[in-house]
């Protein structure tokens, strides 16, 4: 399944293999002991892998609770790996120990935040904000220096080398927005994982955001992880597309193959709930059910409660990725191709 | 009929000023704003976080927070003004022939008593009906909105329903006695897109069978054009344009709404900028003189930033800005 899958395969920044995370969500050990209780794991991330090449956008969708954000996470280091691997530039992260070892892999790796009212500390200045990437990976010494340094970040974003002097609630949502992604920049990263960058802000600012993430990628070269519940701003900045469903990652590939041609009864079933903004009268197919709790997941195939085409084979087998085109789909029903054709996305 | 202010509306706002008195001087948040909602229409009011949409939809129910006020205008609802209502009676109106519905549904449920008890006590209140009879209307009414095994859930707490199914209770709960408008203030904005179009799809459906009109506050374009019948565009305060939705959405007028609508990344639309509208919507201190919006418009010309333009009729919508109204004194523009 690996030559189908990308053009670029000789640049890939970042590969993810089997990624899994589960977390412990039982009672505390008393209770368990008083109540005959088990020990109870969360699945939040079973078994997904995808690649990213270089310079390249691979954006990841799903609804609330599907571990989109885990994933994020799990690849800049915030949680440890259950198990898989994250291979950065042909280096395996989990065989990096000590901090001088994942130092200087860090500082090519940054994350920008969903709030960007919660991600700045309101006590610092944002000269001091923006600095400490700087400071922490003792890229530049002198005061002089890094101040020069953090003026010319602040312009890249759009804001003014004097803003430095302020405190993060001086800002609005989007300015606040370009001072981390500012912050994210001063260790000039190739990688930035964006976990919903967008989505605490207006529109029209959401617009500024997006067209300043994409002029930064094409100036700097950077590689986005892009994180994101909204199909349209997918659809605008993605080059590759995952839809991850309770945990695992149901459908990948090109984005605008993705979605002119969606396969996964999932991935056709996001695409039809997206508002009809063009006013073409289409018709949308009722989307049934609710996400089930991730606890306790359906057997076999997850999305076989809501699925149109669940069959027997749906809700005893998890079904495994398919190579496609330029992608990979997780669907029984694609496999014995009983899945009816679907036309162009809206 | 878009500008048809006539008595037959259901709802109509005159000139309505909300301010906010505050230390360093009192604060517009919503300037002179007049629409009127039809019987059974639904008219979608849309703008950015502060546009002051949000508290208007508070103010027609009497829910403004102080030191919010009403500063001026009237709220006439069925013919009767209700902004001058003593609290007793206007709570009547509310709830009874005015049901809300808000953004948090967590935080419109009372969480220590069951969904059927708030139902059967907002049913009780306004209606009169058994208690037994109550209680085999919130089942209904549990039914109508889509709650499976409404019998058993009905005794349950509003933390035993998932977020969507939630957002149905409180749907119902706004439905209880049979209103005649409906404030949904962000009804879709904490849910997921796929539960997000099951909820606007149950609002349209139970609109058309009850006729009650609707007043759809929303920031999400997607949403309004699936849903509305006319859309209010809010920027600072103001309405700044008001139309039939097909108009507002697919031939804006004013400028704002025209970068609104550019700025909405769309799937099939292949573009490698989004429209931007420069700068960010005036604090509520610094609103600029003449047209609020002038400092961001790629059109302004002089008469903008001296005088304020009020809704004119352009096409089948109306517009506040010189671009389009009082053409006959535009200048120094190429339109």
């Amino acid at each position: 399944m690996a030559e189908a899958a990308t053009a670029s395969q000789d640049d890939l920044l970042v590969e993810v293999e089997d990624l899994s995370k589960l977390f412990d969500v039982s009672s505390p050990l008393l209770n368990r002991l008083l109540q005959g209780e088990r020990r109870l794991l969360l699945t939040a991330v079973d078994q997904v892998s995808f690649r990213i090449p270089r310079g390249k956008t691979f954006s990841l969708v799903g609804e609330s609770g599907c571990g989109k954000s885990t994933v994020a996470r799990l690849v800049v280091g915030l949680h440890r790996p259950s198990g898989g691997r994250i291979v950065f530039e042909g280096v395996d992260m989990a065989s990096l120990r000590t901090r001088a070892e994942t130092g200087p892999l860090r500082k090519r790796l940054q994350m920008i935040f969903q709030d960007p009212y919660a991600s700045l500390n309101p006590r610092w200045r944002v000269a001091s904000i923006v600095a400490e990437p700087i400071r922490a990976h003792k890229l530049l010494s002198g005061r002089r220096e890094i101040a020069a340094r953090v003026g010319e970040l602040l312009e890249q974003v759009g804001l003014s080398p004097a803003d430095g002097e302020k405190f993060p609630h001086e800002f609005s949502g989007g300015q606040r927005q370009r001072i981390s992604i500012a912050r994210a920049l001063a260790s000039n990263p190739e990688f930035l994982v964006c976990d919903e960058p967008t989505s605490a802000l207006d529109v029209s600012v959401q617009a500024q955001i997006l067209n300043l993430m994409k002029g930064l990628q094409r100036e700097l070269g950077l590689t986005y992880l892009f994180i994101s519940h909204d199909l349209a701003v997918v659809y605008h900045i993605a080059d590759y597309v995952g839809v991850m469903y309770l945990g695992r990652l149901v459908e990948w590939g090109e984005a605008k193959a993705l979605f002119h041609q969606p396969q996964h009864p999932y991935t056709r079933m996001l695409l039809d709930a997206i508002p009809d903004l063009e006013m073409t009268g289409r018709a949308r197919t009722p989307v049934a059910g609710e996400v089930p709790s991730p606890i306790a997941p359906p057997a076999g195939c997850h999305f076989h409660p809501r699925c149109p085409f669940a069959q027997e084979r749906c809700r005893r087998e998890a079904p495994k990725a398919l190579a496609m085109a330029a992608g990979e789909v997780s669907c029984h029903a694609v496999e014995e191709g009983r899945l009816p054709p679907r036309g162009v996305a809206s | 009929m878009p500008f048809d202010h006539s008595n037959k509306a259901l709802l109509r706002v005159d000139n309505l000023r909300i301010e906010i008195p505050g230390r360093r001087g009192t604060l517009v948040a919503v300037d002179d704003v007049s629409f009127h909602i039809g019987e059974g229409e639904v008219l979608g009011v849309v703008g950015e976080s502060g546009a002051g949409k949000s508290l208007t939809g508070a103010a027609v129910i009497g829910l403004l927070e102080p030191p919010c006020r009403i500063a001026g205008g009237q709220i006439v609802f069925d013919g009767r003004r209700i902004d001058n209502l003593p609290y007793e009676k206007l709570r009547r109106i509310r709830g009874r022939h005015i049901g809300m519905v808000f953004q948090d549904p967590l935080t419109s449920l009372n969480p220590l008593y069951t969904v059927g008890r708030q139902l059967t006590e907002t049913i009780l209140t306004h209606t009169d009906m058994s208690e037994k009879g109550a209680r085999k209307r919130a089942i209904e009414l549990l039914q109508e909105v889509g709650i499976p095994a409404a019998e058993r859930r009905v005794d349950q707490y509003p933390h035993e329903f998932s977020g969507g199914m939630r957002q149905r209770v409180v749907i119902a709960l706004a439905l209880c006695a049979n209103p005649r408008l409906i404030i949904a203030d962000e009804p879709t904005t904490a849910l997921d897109v796929s539960i997000q179009a099951q909820i606007i799809t149950l609002l349209k459906r139970l609109c058309r069978e009850h006729g009650a009109a609707v007043m759809l506050v929303t920031h999400d374009m997607g949403v309004i054009a699936e849903t509305a019948d006319r859309v209010a565009v809010m920027y600072a305060g103001r309405i700044v344009e008001v139309g039939p939705v097909a108009d507002v959405v697919l031939r804006a007028r004013h400028p704002y709404t025209v970068g609104l609508m550019g700025s909405i990344p769309l799937v099939g639309h292949d573009v490698e900028r989004l429209t931007q509208i420069d700068g960010a919507m005036p604090r509520l201190d610094a609103i600029p003189t003449g047209c609020a919006f002038n400092p961001r418009c790629p059109q302004a010309f002089a008469r903008c930033r001296r005088e304020r333009p009020e809704l004119e009729p352009v096409g089948a919508s109306e517009a506040a800005c010189w671009l389009h109204g009082g053409a006959a004194e535009r200048s120094g523009t190429d339109g």
